[in-house]
């Protein structure tokens, strides 16, 4: 593709297939129109509805503040695409260059960019996941399924995960005055991703706010009345709790599963890519044809010693798609890397939550600004004595700053004063993140560094 | 020679048009000399700054105020605590969150919106009074009270009071801006007088406030139940008086300029008669194009700071170029074209960080809507001055008079 002109026929009548009609798929296919590619666009998605955000469904809907149509994605740019939605990819034939839908049909292409995100694990046990009053929330539907059932006045829900999802949903139920019990297997909320200094914040700001929080111990089963409908929940400490609504909130699961088979490096932990978004086969050998972005995209990160970081950030869909989409479009001298700085937030109990960098690969923290009993901070995370990561809570005007240092691998801790640093900031503490060998359901970001073709499901955020 | 170009800012011979001085001042990004203020001046350095931590607003970190040729005139006299645009957190934080409670989301995410109605009637109110349609001062007009009267509405200012409001108002804007030869004694002991009546007539009002309570603002930062308790009437008083003068000149420049250069862009004027929305992004252009708020110059450095290799030490004072950062060709393509239709207008000209401005929401919508108005009812406007001319202020720089004239005011 050097200079022989195919790299101008592709932009001028190519066939560019995109798998997975959401936030990543919608980005790259308009950045595709922008870069001047011409050719036939298909947009393949499983969900029968056109691109939708999905930050709003754990928080503005949930309270019934917002209908479907407010949360259609904006579109930059008419992007002229034959829609297939509603239809599941199920295979990928990577010598024929040819998508297999669910409705038996095949779609032919010269590029294909996969962007099929990830799915709310389910509750392990199929009998009780289908006990009415069972939900998870990842899409509209089950948005608008849990949203109906939470007008409906239950007398108590039951959130199993207290991960960011699980504790948005129950501070969407406390606001609407909803009792709510979460059971979180950690010793916190939130310390798969941030650790246990600032799970206990979280932990407070739940009992602030009046949730029955149970960390430490497990849900082991649901039961069901005679109607099917569930009733109560056990817990792994003896205890039980009477719920009429239970929301697993287990994590995420990335799909994959249609390109078994296919020899694509493509696993439970997700697509392996380059930085340039070009994902690996099995052998560990990158495709030209085949690009990934999003959620289920692995991709090495020079910043944070090139392991793979898989990312749930709406940023990163948003990045990685346009870099994608961009190298597509380009010889190999102008193509880009993805080195977006991994960064997300959470609302929840009236406090804006933000972070940016790897929390997970910190071993100590030092709260830089403002005081952890105020619920105004920031903290930030140190590793091999530089800043790897920063989470403020009501301070997010701050994060630029830190996301700087982490840019530059400035010295940890911060060697000099700022405005507002308190007794607290003086002195770096462990961040106290959970034992690795003993899996949580949380965290957005797991690092790795295997080989793309690795299959096994392991937790792995550094530690000293 | 670079302190020349610092001077040169400051000389009121450059008022109406600092833009090639900027250019020039970019070629040393950070510039210092002397005992002077360092000078920053390009867009992604002033960016980074204004979310700098190590970087101060409280004048009590200054080691040398006296180093710096604005500070004198900048800090008025004043026997009220520093406002939250002069503290740091988490002093400012308490202030700030305290005043944006009644003023914008998340508790009052209605209180600016409602008010369109009402600022509509105002501006409508003003264009109405122009009796000579051959020679409009705009500014004298429209633009300088239309302001007022809003803070007054916002405030809570009973409609009986609003003339002896506007009298203090002006004469503490004149003073902020005086003229060259004017008795400097003179003029501050009528400045004084004016803020004083004005601070007791407030404090009055408080107090009337706290007994009887209203809608308006200062009922409200009066009588506050949120989680940080009431302010105390002197932090009412000195966050009322923020509130007046920083939302007063700058706005009045905002709308000055907006007309000013509108009228330079007769077809964008054209577009904006025809399509009143488009006052949307003219306004963010005209943010980044002409700032009412050219330059920050009260920051001070708590640790050393590196900018592009140069060291700022701890204690110095900085001065961010706002109005060179918007015009920064590393940012901006075409920085010195007037063009509404960019994709990107990320503009400097509310700051940014932890005090970007507090009345922005406001402030946009004011000259939104005057703009609007102004160009729908006046029939064929044409500039009488070009360059009209400016007031002193080289911060808060925006001409003191715009003459203009048009065939007619439509209903």
């Amino acid at each position: 593709m050097s200079g022989d002109g195919s790299l101008d026929r592709l932009k001028r009548d190519g066939r560019i297939v995109v798998v997975g009609a959401s936030l990543a798929g919608l980005r790259g296919a308009e950045t595709l129109r922008e870069e001047g590619f011409t050719g036939s666009l298909t947009m393949i998605g499983d969900e029968p509805y056109e691109p939708y955000d999905r930050p709003p469904l754990s928080k503005q809907i949930l309270l019934g503040r917002a209908t479907a149509d407010h949360t259609l994605l904006p579109r930059r740019r008419a992007i002229d695409a034959e829609w297939r939605l509603g239809v599941p990819a199920t295979g990928l034939d990577m010598a024929a260059r040819r998508v297999r839908l669910g409705d038996g049909d095949e779609v032919e292409y010269d590029r294909l960019l996969i962007a099929t995100g990830v799915r709310a694990r389910p509750w392990p046990k199929e009998d009780e996941a289908e006990l009415d009053g069972v939900f998870v929330l990842r899409t509209r539907d089950d948005a608008y399924a849990l949203e109906r059932s939470l007008a409906q006045s239950p007398r108590r829900v039951l959130v199993i995960g207290a991960g960011f999802t699980g504790s948005e949903i129950a501070s969407a139920c406390r606001e609407r005055g909803i009792a709510v019990t979460v059971a979180e297997r950690a010793a916190a909320p939130l310390v798969g991703a941030l650790g246990g200094v600032i799970g206990a914040v979280a932990a407070e700001l739940h009992h602030e706010n009046g949730v029955d929080l149970r960390c430490g111990v497990m849900v082991t089963g649901l039961e069901g009345d005679s109607t099917g409908r569930v009733r109560t929940a056990h817990f792994s400490d003896g205890n039980s709790v009477e719920a009429d609504v239970v929301v697993v909130a287990l994590g995420a699961t990335r799909n994959t599963e249609w390109l078994a088979g296919s020899g694509l490096g493509a696993g439970p932990r997700g697509i392996a890519c380059d930085a340039g978004c070009r994902a690996f086969d099995i052998r560990g050998i990158v495709t030209d044809d085949i690009y990934v972005a999003g959620d289920v995209a692995r991709s090495p990160h020079p910043l944070f010693g090139y392991q793979f970081l898989s990312l749930e950030h709406w940023g990163n869909a948003v990045s990685q798609a346009e870099t994608a989409a961009h190298n597509m479009m380009s010889e190999s001298a102008d193509r880009r890397p993805h080195i977006w700085v991994p960064a997300f937030w959470s609302s929840q109990f009236g406090v804006n939550i933000k972070s940016v960098g790897v929390p997970t690969m910190g071993t100590e923290i030092v709260i830089a600004q403002g005081a952890l009993n105020e619920r105004r901070f920031t903290g930030v995370y140190g590793y091999q004595g530089r800043v790897i990561g920063a989470v403020t809570f009501d301070q997010s005007k701050w994060l630029q700053f830190y996301q700087q240092q982490i840019e530059t691998t400035a010295p940890f801790p911060p060697p000099f004063p700022t405005v507002d640093r308190r007794l607290e900031g003086q002195h770096p503490r462990d961040a106290d993140f959970p034992d690795p060998s003993v899996p949580t359901h949380g965290p957005t970001v797991t690092l790795s560094g295997y080989a793309p073709d690795d299959r096994r499901l392991t937790f792995t955020p550094a530690r000293h | 020679m670079t302190q020349a170009i610092l001077r040169e800012i400051l000389d009121y011979a450059h008022r109406a048009n600092p833009y090639p001085l900027y250019e020039e001042l970019r070629k040393t990004p950070v510039l210092h000399e002397a005992d002077g203020p360092y000078v920053v001046s390009k867009y992604y350095d002033i960016q980074s700054l204004l979310h700098d931590p190590r970087v101060s607003s409280d004048a009590r970190n200054l080691k040398s105020p006296a180093a710096d040729p604005l500070a004198a005139d900048a800090q008025e006299e004043t026997a009220l605590p520093p406002s939250f645009l002069r503290l740091d957190p988490p002093e400012h934080d308490r202030l700030r969150r305290m005043t944006n409670r009644p003023f914008g989301p998340p508790h009052s995410p209605r209180r600016v919106y409602d008010m369109h109605g009402e600022l509509k009637d105002i501006v409508s109110g003003l264009i109405d009074g122009i009796d000579n349609p051959d020679r409009i001062d705009l500014v004298d007009q429209v633009s300088y009270p239309f302001p007022v009267t809003v803070i007054c509405r916002v405030l809570g200012v009973p409609r009986e009071d609003e003339s002896r409001f506007h009298t203090w108002a002006d004469t503490i804007a004149a003073g902020l801006d005086p003229a060259p030869d004017a008795d400097r004694e003179e003029r501050d002991k009528i400045v004084h007088n004016a803020r004083t009546e004005l601070g007791m007539y407030l404090a009055g009002l408080i107090e009337e406030r706290r007994k009887k309570p209203g809608d308006d603002m200062l009922s409200e930062l009066a009588s506050s139940h949120g989680p940080d308790g009431a302010m105390t009437t002197m932090e009412v008083l000195s966050t009322a008086a923020l509130l007046l003068i920083a939302g007063h000149e700058t706005t009045v420049n905002l709308i000055t300029n907006g007309m000013l250069t509108l009228l330079r862009n007769p077809d964008v004027l054209g577009r904006l008669r025809e399509d009143p929305k488009l006052s949307v992004p003219i306004v963010e252009e005209l943010l980044r194009f002409e700032p009412p708020v050219q330059l920050v110059p009260q920051r001070t450095t708590l640790a050393d700071i590196e900018v592009r290799g140069v060291t700022i030490p701890k204690g110095a004072s900085l001065w961010l170029v706002l109005a060179s950062g918007n015009r920064d060709p590393d940012r901006f393509d075409h920085p010195d074209r007037f063009d509404p239709e960019r994709g990107d207008i990320q503009h400097l000209g509310f700051g940014s960080g932890i005090h970007s401005c507090f009345g922005a929401p406001l402030a946009r919508l004011e000259a939104q809507l005057a703009l609007s108005e102004l160009a729908r009812r006046l029939e064929n406007p044409r500039l009488l001055e070009d360059p009209p001319p400016y007031r002193q202020n080289a911060v808060l720089r925006g001409p003191r008079h715009l003459p203009i004239a048009c065939d007619g005011i439509r209903p």
